[in-house]
């Protein structure tokens, strides 16, 4: 009997704490601003920062504890990805195997506001996909290549080098635990399509709350032009191309001629 | 200045590319080829991906050539018929070009056969034309002129199916014309080159064809060729990067009269070795590359072959 009550005691503990974690869950929301929702190429387009800042919104007490930890991570329009492995064949390094990694976003950046280690858990990584390697699904790996894992390492180190993936860690500002704020290099590099922020709250490494938002990176004005032209009327674009050729070299002829005289 | 350039999806410096232009056209214009072995390396080097800068800089070899056949016109230094004779095979080697470039491109070879291309080519050609301008120098230093050489009556001269070629003044078989055709359209279209230093000493040394009408001809079937390259690169590639173009032949053509004027102060001979220096410092850079372990194993590239 005495062991029964004990029994539904600690349910009872169990089922106050889980409340309490889901009631806790629901307490702090994020509400985001973005400096803006959309990045236009232009011809001189030169990179471009996006600020991104917000609050987060609770009707109770700041909860005690560890304090809160903010994640963004924007990341690129994903695609596969074929990597290739050169090899010494016949005294000269040539391509061999070759991987197709599913899906990589052509560009992610995380900023946290702590060491990654400390703002979030590995399993809660796992389950929202925050770290970059985690980013990168290559499920359908080959199978009669060892060391798949190798190649979406490649992936990551080759995207990390030019500057498209990166983690800066402590470069969100947290004030109060209640305000944040950081800012997103775009590098000049960038390829068009949907852009995704992603806002995570976390606490001890439990995500707490998250937020979604999405950012249109597009070619705007002359390169929308150009490079609809090359994609939809191809045959166009080739003769216009050639036409601006002949043109520039008649002109440049016919400009010298006239300076010599 | 960046530019953002739209088929290349990279941002460049627009100087640095107007730069470019503007010092492989001194180069072209003192040495009177086009260029192009000399540009699609550098446009590798800056980063500009292969394909694109193969499609583009066909494009680019329009220009210069159609600017520079325009002189040769006036001068009446182009055969026109030998022209027609060459494009015909030019054309054929283009398609065959474009087609290889594309089945290695699916196969993720491409740059390595660019690359081949690159070192086989430009180390043959430049060793030839350095022993030639060496041998050259020493002979002018030795004596006066010894007797001009008597044109060669080979091979070329028992094929069938022969035609005048007035310009020129030539009665010889049309196979070889349009042979040499074909192997410069399908250099044009795998290595993004006019083809100009293959074509050169073919005209010369196979078709024997007088000096001064050589360099007016390969440039009028160059323009044909190189067009034709860029139509198939535009239409099944989508790889022709305008604004990187018009980029290049500004730079380009202004240079190209520069060192037009440059030119007139050197020795042909001296010309010749420089310029033999130049295409084999390309070529044992490009096939150091190939040679020694490169820093990064593994390349990314789109998946599906687009």
């Amino acid at each position: 009997m005495i062991r029964f009550a004990r029994l539904v005691g600690s349910l009872a503990i169990f089922v106050f704490l889980s409340l309490a974690t889901s009631a806790h869950a629901l307490e702090e929301e994020v509400v985001l601003g973005l400096s803006q929702d959309r990045v236009a190429i232009t011809a001189d387009f030169d990179g471009s920062e996006i600020l991104i800042f917000g609050a987060v919104k609770r009707e109770t007490p700041i909860p005690e504890g560890p304090p809160l930890q903010v994640i963004v991570a924007v990341s690129g329009p994903s695609s596969p990805v074929t990597v290739r492995r050169k090899e010494k064949k016949l005294g000269i390094w040539v391509n061999t195997d070759s991987v197709i990694v599913d899906s990589a976003p052509s560009f992610y950046a995380i900023a946290t506001s702590a060491p990654f280690q400390e703002v979030i858990t590995d399993t809660e990584d796992l389950r929202y996909r925050v770290s970059i390697a985690r980013a990168i699904r290559s499920v359908g790996a080959a199978m009669n290549i060892a060391n798949a894992q190798e190649f979406a390492d490649a992936v990551v180190r080759i995207r990390e080098d030019e500057g498209l993936y990166s983690l800066r860690e402590n470069t969100v500002a947290v004030d109060q635990q209640t305000l944040f704020r950081s800012a997103i290099d775009m590098p000049s590099d960038l390829t068009e399509g949907h852009y995704t922020a992603r806002i995570f709250l976390t606490r001890s490494g439990q995500v707490v709350s998250s937020f979604e938002t999405d950012i249109d990176v597009r070619k705007v004005g002359l390169e929308r032009f150009l490079y609809s032209m090359s994609r939809e009327q191809p045959f166009l674009y080739g003769l216009m191309s050639l036409a601006i050729a002949i043109v520039a070299g008649w002109g440049a002829s016919a400009a010298f001629r006239l300076l010599r005289q | 200045m960046q530019v953002y350039l739209p088929i290349a999806e990279v941002s460049v410096n627009a100087f640095l590319l107007l730069g470019l232009g503007g010092i492989v056209g001194i180069l072209s214009g003192m040495f009177g080829v086009g260029g192009g072995f000399l540009m699609t390396p550098l446009l590798f080097f800056i980063g500009i991906p292969p394909v694109v800068a193969v499609a583009t800089e066909a494009n680019q070899i329009v220009a210069s050539s159609f600017s520079g056949v325009l002189a040769h016109f006036r001068r009446r230094t182009v055969d026109i018929k030998m022209g027609v004779v060459l494009q015909v095979g030019g054309l054929i080697g283009a398609g065959l070009g474009v087609v290889v470039f594309n089945y290695l491109k699916s196969l993720g070879q491409v740059d390595l056969l660019v690359t081949l291309c690159y070192v086989v080519f430009l180390g043959i050609v430049g060793t030839l034309m350095f022993i030639e301008s060496l041998n050259a120098i020493f002979k002018s230093k030795r004596a006066g002129s010894g007797p001009a050489p008597r044109r060669q009556r080979g091979w070329v001269h028992a094929l069938p199916f022969k035609m005048r070629f007035r310009t020129s003044g030539l009665y010889i078989s049309v196979i070889p014309p349009i042979m040499v055709g074909v192997a410069v359209g399908i250099l044009a279209a795998i290595m993004g080159v006019g083809g100009g230093f293959i074509m050169v000493p073919a005209m010369i040394y196979i078709l024997g064809m007088p000096t001064k009408v050589v360099v007016g001809t390969s440039l009028f079937q160059i323009i044909l060729v190189t067009a034709f390259t860029t139509m198939l690169h535009a239409t099944t590639n989508y790889t022709v990067d305008i604004v990187l173009a018009v980029l290049l032949l500004v730079g380009g053509v202004i240079g190209a009269q520069i060192g037009t004027r440059i030119g007139v102060y050197l020795k042909a001979e001296q010309l010749r070795i420089l310029l033999a220096l130049m295409v084999m410092l390309v070529c044992a850079k490009l096939g150091l590359d190939l040679l020694l372990m490169p820093d990064e194993l593994y390349s990314l590239g789109a998946a599906g072959g687009h």
